[in-house]
């Protein structure tokens, strides 16, 4: 389904470019604080633990586990497995799983992320290994 | 300084409608205020405060002209459902400032029959609009780690659906009134797993209104006499991921506050109304107001623990948003009617709570574990 599924192009800011451009070289970037050391995700300027204003882009390994996940019957698009992942670095995002059985998915399970194009910068989206 | 004891509501009033295709929202507003404003015994030149949420069509300022009204204090806070449980709060602190003397609070709206006013986007809309989370899947999250973390299952999710179906066949304007069993409920067809479809609130047109007043004015009126005695509200997020946690919501943070203001317990209460957009969200918010422990909402909820006259603690005897009503998909002006009616001994007589003289009024707005808001309301009749 993932491949009929139009997604739409992010609006981007200027507080969250770097991460779209780094995004169409296929990296997936995370912000650390440089004060107080914690990574967080969606990316701010300001630590939202700390406020400190020393944040810096660091690339992600991509890899996480499945914290939770809901398959959404009822869609025009068809069926879609939304979830919450958490990176191994640390912090939980919002995201689809991809390119699977939806129906197989189980939470522990490890994914990793893909990129699925849009009209304007790539989207992330994560994958079974 | 204290909410306790400081303001009394004086005024309820749900419209009876489900489907409203001939009318328009702000006629909805009015039509609810009046009702309220009736029911209290006074007059829309009375009122001098007014709070609204993001359902009343541009806000405060074109409501307040719709509608007439000359006011001195107006609060316009917007958390989703749960607006009108922090309206009631918001309106007990400036009455108790002096900021005015007599609260009118309105809901109302048509997502049957009318386009919804678009939601604003957050911060975080770059990162998640694409996802399609809805409120069925987001809520299906929170349901699957749950049952994942803490063995619940969907037959316990279901008995929060039958002990409402139970109230709501005595609720003449109750949108559904049939009778469900568990089975019922697990056949019904799944929308976002674990959540079938009888999992899920219905949508309705419609409204609510409440007026809240002084002591001084509410002994003036001929009315039982039902007062706020405690108000705690509390928001949560997932804060940089780091703090991501499905399992529970802002109502650990909320209820404690309200309960602690009140001087009371969870076990003092007589009667409870929980927001009930899905059945997980009362599972979690039976838990996180400390009716039992964390994990043990399953057990709790149960084998008819919540029907009004079998269990310890009967919930939402107006058949809840489940059955018969969640007005612009806002639950929480509800919920407080019922909770006055059962104060008022007014609730129908086959579910009315004997001897019923405190309650609590509970809900969240936005997403449940995720970005939300709760409010936590205690209210005694005296």
């Amino acid at each position: 389904m993932s491949e009929a599924r139009k997604y739409p192009a992010p609006l981007t800011n200027p507080e969250t470019k770097p991460f779209w451009d780094a995004a169409t070289q296929g990296k997936f970037m995370i912000k650390r604080c440089t004060a107080c050391g914690e990574p967080h995700y969606f990316p701010r300027s300001i630590c939202p633990f700390c406020f400190s204003d020393k944040t810096v882009w660091e690339e992600a390994s991509g890899e996480a586990l499945i914290y939770t996940f809901s398959l959404m019957r009822k869609s025009p698009s068809g069926p879609y497995a939304i979830a919450y992942v958490t990176l191994r670095e640390g912090p939980s995002l919002q995201t689809n799983i991809v390119d699977c059985d939806i129906d197989s998915l189980k939470i522990g399970q490890k994914v990793k992320v893909v990129f699925k194009p849009t009209d304007g910068a790539p989207l992330p989206f994560f994958t079974p290994v | 300084m204290t909410i306790k004891g400081k303001a009394y509501i004086a005024g309820i009033y749900e419209h009876p409608t489900r489907h409203a295709p001939d009318k328009s929202t702000a006629q909805l507003h009015a039509e609810v205020a009046k009702g309220a404003i009736e029911d209290a015994g006074l007059t829309k030149a009375d009122i001098d405060g007014y709070f609204c949420a993001g359902d009343a069509p541009g806000g405060a300022w074109p409501m307040v002209d719709y509608l007439g009204l000359k006011v001195r204090h107006i609060d316009s806070t917007d958390t989703g459902g749960c607006s009108y449980l922090i309206h009631l709060g918001h309106a007990a602190e400036a009455i108790a400032a002096g900021k005015c003397s007599i609260a009118l609070i309105t809901l109302a709206g048509k997502p049957r029959t009318g386009p919804m006013p678009p939601r604003a986007a957050g911060a975080e809309a770059d990162f998640e609009a694409a996802y399609g989370a809805t409120t069925h899947n987001a809520y299906g999250m929170c349901a699957m780690r749950h049952m994942h973390d803490y063995g619940t299952t969907s037959e316990q999710l279901a008995w929060i659906k039958v002990a409402a179906s139970h109230h709501a066949q005595y609720n003449p304007h109750a949108m559904l009134k049939e009778v469900v069993t568990v089975e019922d409920v697990l056949n019904s067809p799944m929308i976002s797993d674990p959540l079938h479809r009888m999992d899920c609130c219905v949508v309705t047109d419609g409204g609510g209104a409440l007026v809240v007043t002084t002591p001084e004015i509410a002994k003036s009126l001929n009315k039982p006499l039902v007062r706020l005695i405690g108000q705690g509200e509390a928001m949560k997020g997932p804060r940089g991921g780091k703090d991501l946690d499905l399992t529970y919501s802002a109502g650990v943070w909320s209820g404690p506050r309200a309960f602690e203001e009140a001087g009371v317990t969870p076990k003092d209460i007589k009667y409870a109304s929980i927001y009930d957009s899905f059945t997980i969200t009362v599972l979690m918010q039976i838990e996180d107001l400390g009716f039992c422990k964390k994990g043990e909402g399953g057990k709790f909820v149960a084998d008819g623990n919540l029907i009004s006259g079998v269990g310890k603690l009967p919930f939402n005897t107006d058949g809840g948003g489940l059955c018969s009503n969640h007005p612009v998909n806002r639950g929480g002006m509800t919920k407080i009617i019922e909770a006055v009616r059962q104060l008022r001994g007014q609730a129908h007589p086959k579910v009315q709570v004997k001897n019923c003289d405190l309650t609590v009024a509970h809900g969240t707005g936005g997403l449940l574990g995720v970005r939300h808001a709760a409010s936590t309301c205690i209210l005694e009749r005296v």
